[in-house]
């Protein structure tokens, strides 16, 4: 614990600075959900900006709870977030993929379906799967 | 187990034994840093450092690399701290750069973005470099991994706001520029050599 009274006050300015940041970007995140086009586009917005905003409010409540054990705590909190988070996306993107529960017009590319169609998807995981919508 | 979504051939029954095999000549110097992992994380849960949380953290560790077997990740055996270092720097950098700009892009007056498929061919064959490959992307706001092909090493990768050709080759070497760090900080030597 830190007693010095400036230092501490500067250390909450900071904390409270990053709590803000941190809310931004999770309002972020629920702005994009609602405005981009599709599911994939939609995963962006609902996997990713709060990343960074939990990493910042994890970090503000170190700051401002400033002991030792809160912060053996909030390390795990990220680190399972930045494990986890991108294995939900994966999957929904995936599942999303497959079903065809995406817009292909605004794909400015899609190698994917290339691929896909080369391979006859006779030998793919998704080949009993109704064909998705046609670009 | 038993798989719903399809019934499993005899291919796949093979690979199973194979498996079984494989779990019991995974010797423990193998398991030990997951093994310590799991415990460190137990003694941050409980907060504490004591005999007690150790012992436990060790009887649950073991418990649950048992019950619930995963494949034994297969390391090179090279490990740079330092280039380890800068590509966790430039990964945060990354996130902290792309957070905004799909916050940017959620928020701006000026339409939706458009997005791409990328297909990219990395160079390394192994599954450790693949998958922190693919976790590094997917955390980067704006690229998320649809589909892995394992055998080929092949990514593919929806990449949000790619309006042009130009991007969605800027993104691709992106991609392998990942790789690259990865490779530099734990791939195995030969595999460092062919991309530097």
């Amino acid at each position: 614990m830190i007693d010095a009274a400036p230092v501490a006050g500067i250390l909450d300015i900071v904390a409270g600075v990053l709590l803000i940041g941190g809310a931004l970007l999770s309002l972020a995140a629920a702005i994009g959900l609602l405005r981009f086009p599709d599911a994939l586009s939609r995963l962006h917005a609902a996997t990713k900006p709060q990343i960074l905003g939990l990493v910042l409010v994890v970090l503000a409540l170190a700051l401002s709870l400033r002991s030792w054990t809160s912060l053996l705590l909030l390390i795990p909190v990220v680190v399972l977030q930045m494990l986890t988070a991108p294995i939900s996306a994966h999957m929904v993107g995936r599942a999303g993929y497959r079903t065809g529960d995406f817009d292909a017009a605004t794909l400015v590319a899609d190698e994917l379906a290339d691929d896909v169609a080369d391979a006859g998807r006779s030998d793919l995981p998704g080949a009993s799967e109704p064909p998705r919508g046609t670009p | 187990m038993t798989d719903p979504v399809a019934a499993r051939g005899a291919a796949d029954m093979t690979e199973a034994d194979a498996r079984a095999a494989e779990r019991a000549r995974v010797p423990l110097k193998q398991k030990a840093p997951l093994l310590l992992a799991l415990v460190l994380l137990w003694m941050m849960l409980w907060g504490s450092v004591t005999p007690l949380t150790v012992l436990t953290g060790l009887v649950v560790a073991l418990i649950v690399t048992q019950a619930l077997y995963l494949p034994p990740v297969v390391l090179s055996g090279r490990f740079n701290a330092w280039w380890m270092l800068v590509f966790l720097a430039r990964f945060l950098g990354d996130l902290v750069v792309a957070s905004f700009e799909v916050a940017w892009l959620a928020v701006r007056p000026r339409g939706v973005p458009r997005s791409a498929v990328i297909r990219v061919d990395l160079t390394t064959r192994s599954d450790f470099v693949l998958t922190g490959t693919a976790l590094a992307v997917s955390l980067v706001p704006g690229s998320v991994v649809l589909e892995v092909d394992r055998p080929n090493s092949v990514l593919y990768v929806h990449a949000l706001g790619v309006d042009s050709a130009e991007r969605v080759e800027r993104t691709r070497a992106h991609v392998l520029d990942y790789e690259r760090r990865l490779l530099r900080a734990i791939g195995s030597r030969e595999e460092w050599e062919a991309v530097r």
